[in-house]
């Protein structure tokens, strides 16, 4: 799995590289955690469960990192372990450990105020799978 | 610029040709090189995508702040009639982000000596950063008081006064908020978030009123050169990123089954009476509410640094508002547009309303003068005061810029600018800053951004607004 900035004059995009579906939504969450904080700093505590079904696969990163915004919103989870069981069809099934954010142990690097569908990829390619997301920042 | 016909000195015509499909022309408000930087990236593009979508009129207007944003461009601004949409792409996720100042009777050497403290009062009174929690914890029921009361309902809780709510744009109340169009889930996300700052380029700034230009006006605004204002810059929080994201969920399955065709599917919309464009204005207006509570909470606490810094109720201190304006939203409005009278949905996305003397919705304080507009700088550099003009009534929907507009992406900005030698080039031009990291620093440093000046100059030219007073930044506490 490969992932890397993009520039975007207001905003942050993250292009994700990966050898399967799973790996590729497991990196675009990484990817996108790591813009808000450094994941060396958070401890993977209980795991959560999410699933989630959509009508495309751009729709469910969408809803997939949105969903994960969401927790770290509402419960201030940041998280730094990811795995995506499975994505039959379109519905995710994934596993994701983090712990509550810590205003003295945690340094906000960003804060995402959402995945946008701008510009958004989710597409198989030659050499495996590519997404693009664009966040506001 | 390619593609683009100069028609006057600060006004540039995007022809129907532009792009296939467009059902009105573009126009950029800007100077030669506002509009070159405008080039540069995805921004026209982004202008000429909004004149794609149905029952646009008069034109897709891109205000001089012009940059690259999400669906619509950042200073984009598009009205639509009867036969047209509402786009929470045309919004944004921080609904009703925008600025109010605050004044005070201070001057520059009453403020200067304990600017470190004050500061540090400041900073202490309103969480920023991650995972901190507002002060004010609000469960739903009153969560749903203020999505429909706006700053009248946080007044009513004991933060803020009488005078208060005359210097908001509509009294601080969106109206036709509807609490049940909103999501558990924006609930959820809003309850300990009022009175917080966030971050990105949300802050707080002392100020000094550096230059008066318009003494009539400044004097019906009270201000005057040496007076010491501050401004609050900070939005709807969870809230409004929330409610955007179920939305435009929501739109996108209704762009799914009528067919509108769009060549951005961050512009998903709904058409204007649809039971989803209905639902989507009423929860939008909730965060509206929400932002304008915010910025009246965050005017409290630093209603209370001050007194408790000088010792003097803030009364005693002169801190009456100015007025507070939002840059991100969607409206119904009465425009005359091509010689008729039109009930349209104004969208402003990163633009400002700047309503002249005599307009309806400009409270009574300013029905002489004009709204006062407020452009916040980026940081380190001067922000500014400006009046409504008749002219944005004729030529941008009685719009304006909202600020400087990015010209560098953040990673660029933190690659080539080294945060802690920014912190000291402002110290020693007298600016003190208060921020978490010096990486977010050097995001929001002054040259990842357009001159500020040469923006407001332009709209002075386009004749879009007017200025009335320049203010000098003393000391920033960033989100």
């Amino acid at each position: 799995m490969k992932c890397r900035t993009i520039e975007h004059t207001a905003d942050i995009g993250i292009e994700v590289e990966a050898g399967s579906l799973e790996e590729l939504f497991a990196g675009a969450a990484t990817g996108m955690f790591s813009l808000i904080v450094d994941p060396a700093t958070v401890l993977p505590g209980t795991p959560r469960d999410v699933a989630l079904e959509a009508g495309d696969l751009e729709e469910l990163m969408f809803k997939w990192l949105n969903e994960l915004l969401y927790l770290l919103g509402a419960e201030g989870l940041l998280l730094s372990r990811i795995r995506v069981h499975r994505i039959e069809g379109l519905r995710i099934v994934a596993s994701v450990w983090g712990e509550p954010a810590d205003p003295g142990r945690h340094q906000a690097l960003e804060e995402i105020k959402a995945a946008t569908y701008h510009d958004m990829r989710v597409e198989h390619r030659e050499d495996g799978w590519f997404a693009r997301v664009i966040f506001d920042v | 610029m390619e593609g683009l016909k100069r028609v006057s000195e600060y006004k540039w015509e995007m022809p129907i040709g532009f792009k296939p499909g467009m059902r009105v022309p573009g126009t950029i408000f800007a100077d030669e090189e506002l509009v070159e930087l405008a080039g540069r990236d995805r921004a026209l593009e982004q202008v000429a995508n909004v004149a794609l979508l149905p029952g646009i009129v008069f034109r897709s207007l891109a205000m001089p702040d012009i940059h690259w944003g999400y669906g619509f461009p950042i200073g984009g601004v598009a009205a639509f009639g009867g036969d047209g949409v509402v786009s929470p792409g045309g919004v944004g996720f921080d609904i009703s982000c925008g600025v109010r100042l605050v004044k005070t009777n201070l001057t520059e050497g009453d403020v200067l000596p304990g600017l470190a403290d004050l500061l540090a009062a400041m900073a202490a009174n309103v969480p920023r950063g991650l995972g901190t929690r507002g002060r004010i914890h609000s469960p739903e029921a009153v969560l749903r008081n203020v999505f429909t009361g706006g700053a009248k309902a946080v007044v009513g809780m004991g933060f803020g006064r009488e005078g208060d709510l005359e210097h908001a744009e509509r009294g601080g109340v969106y109206e036709n908020a509807d609490p049940d169009a909103v999501s558990a889930r924006a609930y959820e996300r809003g309850k300990d978030q009022l009175g917080t700052l966030g971050s990105g380029n949300h802050f707080l700034e002392v100020q000094v009123v550096e230059k008066v230009f318009r003494g009539e006006v400044a004097r019906e605004f009270g201000l005057f050169e040496g007076q010491v204002t501050v401004m609050i810059h900070s939005g709807s929080r969870g809230v409004g990123h929330q409610i955007c994201t179920d939305y435009l969920q929501v739109m996108d399955r209704v762009v799914k089954r009528t067919g509108i065709e769009l060549p951005d599917r961050q512009l998903a919309c709904a058409p204007l009476g649809s039971q989803e464009a209905v639902e989507y204005m009423g929860a939008m207006a909730c965060a509206g509410n929400y932002a304008v509570s915010n910025r009246q909470a965050l005017m409290h606490w630093v209603r209370r640094a001050f007194e408790r810094h000088f010792n003097s109720p803030e009364r005693r201190l002169g801190m009456d508002l100015l007025f507070d304006v939002s840059h991100n939203i969607a409206r119904m409005e009465t425009h005359e547009v091509e010689g008729r009278r039109l009930e349209v949905c104004v969208h402003r996305k990163g633009a400002t309303a700047s309503f002249p003397a005599g307009h309806p919705e400009v409270p009574a304080a300013y029905a002489l003068t004009g709204q006062p507009v407020i452009i916040p700088g980026d940081m380190g550099t001067n922000s500014y005061v400006l009046v409504g003009s008749h002219e944005a009534m004729k030529e941008s929907f009685g719009s304006t810029c909202h600020g400087a507009g990015r010209t560098m992406s953040r990673s660029k900005a933190k690659k080539t600018i080294d945060g802690a030698e920014l912190r000291a080039r402002l110290k020693s031009r007298g600016i003190l800053v208060v921020a978490g990291r010096d990486a977010l620093l050097a995001e929001e440093a002054p040259e990842a951004y357009k001159d500020v000046t040469r923006v407001v100059d332009v709209c002075e030219g386009a004749g879009l607004s007017r200025k009335v007073a320049m203010l000098r930044p003393m000391g920033v506490i960033k989100g």
